[in-house]
């Protein structure tokens, strides 16, 4: 069996790790500055919206990025108003998954 | 709500706990589903060993860096690009350090480095919500994301994915694909707790897409995620306090 990768797997911890560990290891870091504080509480809502909407709205055709539009759409939407409304996560993701089935099903893309 | 920094009491400690738990379910699907793919396409676009798949999940832990890496790898690319592009890729997490540190502060070192190469979107996000509500530090809050919704189901989706994927056809067919983004949306809605996040969100979303089309994905996150803030800043902050613990009063 092969373990050629295992040594890109190490080498991709090691550029990882240091970007995980620099707030939570470095001294001084909860001593910023109140403004500071007060953006580094808006990265989470903004990174997180960052990678749902790339998720679904950008594709890569021919190594290139691509503005895209399909069912993925209703079922974030779906998950996102149902997350909003029950406060329940498993549910809106439960949405999402089951109206990408049977949309699928039917033959939406 | 509790007020800034006042530690919740024992009954409103379990409300949380078990608001979190039933949170985190909706991330053992998502992170099932994510390593399963990730296993799968790992297999079949990567050509990877179980070993070579299972190093990764357990090793990089990268979620979306690792799906990144199976392309890069299937087309070719070499190693030192692969480092670098991974490097990139994960430099998100250096704002979701920092946006952690206040509530470890005064964690043992060790419990720190370990905690850090167990933060993931998923981790992040449940954490902080939990920290958030109960107005403190508490361990039950990170590491059960960490490990019994993200670490654990990633791993053993992977191994599933790598193992058993190929008798899985069309994973499309059954949702899998928007596992991920459906979860993010998810996360990022349980940290919106007034203007200034929901305009962050929003508008890193924007930026997101936009730097998306013209540079890469992988650049657009990064980009939203430095923009974002920077514009929920200029919005007002409405009624809801702010909820980070004041600096002298973040430990039981």
């Amino acid at each position: 069996m092969s373990t050629d990768l295992v040594p890109l797997a190490f080498l991709m911890f090691l550029v990882t790790y240091p970007s995980r560990a620099v707030g939570l290891l470095s001294p001084g870091t909860e001593r910023l500055p109140r403004r500071a504080l007060d953006y580094l509480q808006l990265v989470g809502p903004a990174v997180l919206a960052a990678l749902a909407a790339v998720s679904i709205m950008v594709a890569t055709v021919g190594g290139r990025p691509v503005f895209t539009v399909g069912l993925p759409w209703l079922s974030v939407a779906a998950s996102l108003a149902l997350v909003a409304w029950r406060r329940n996560l498993f549910i809106g993701i439960a949405a999402a998954v089951a109206i990408a089935i049977v949309g699928r099903a039917a033959g939406l893309a | 709500m509790d007020a800034p920094g006042r530690p919740a009491d024992p009954a409103d400690l379990q409300a949380a706990r078990r608001r979190l738990v039933v949170d985190g379910l909706g991330i053992v699907v998502s992170a099932a589903g994510f390593g399963f793919v990730f296993g799968l396409a790992a297999r079949t676009a990567g050509h990877y060993s179980v070993i070579e798949a299972m190093a990764m999940s357990l090793i990089a832990f990268g979620g979306a860096a690792q799906f990144a890496v199976v392309g890069y790898v299937a087309s070719g690319v070499a190693w030192p690009a692969i480092v670098v592009l991974t490097g990139l890729l994960n430099a998100r997490h250096i704002l979701y350090s920092a946006a952690l540190a206040p509530w470890f502060r005064g964690r043992r070192f060790g419990e720190r480095a370990a905690a850090a190469h167990l933060l993931t979107d998923e981790s992040f996000a449940l954490s902080i919500a939990h920290f958030r509500r109960v107005g403190r530090f508490d361990p039950f809050g990170y590491w059960y994301p960490a490990l019994v919704t993200t670490l654990i189901p990633w791993n053993l989706a992977t191994f599933a994915g790598v193992t058993i994927g190929d008798a899985i056809l069309e994973p499309q067919r059954l949702g899998i694909d928007v596992i991920f983004p459906a979860a993010m949306i998810g996360l990022a809605v349980g940290l919106v707790t007034g203007r200034r996040e929901l305009a962050a969100a929003i508008s890193g979303a924007v930026v997101a897409v936009g730097v998306s089309l013209a540079v890469s994905p992988t650049v657009g996150i990064i980009a939203g995620g430095i923009v974002g803030p920077g514009i929920g800043l200029l919005v007002p902050p409405s009624g809801v306090p702010a909820d980070l613990p004041p600096l002298e009063d973040m430990h039981p």
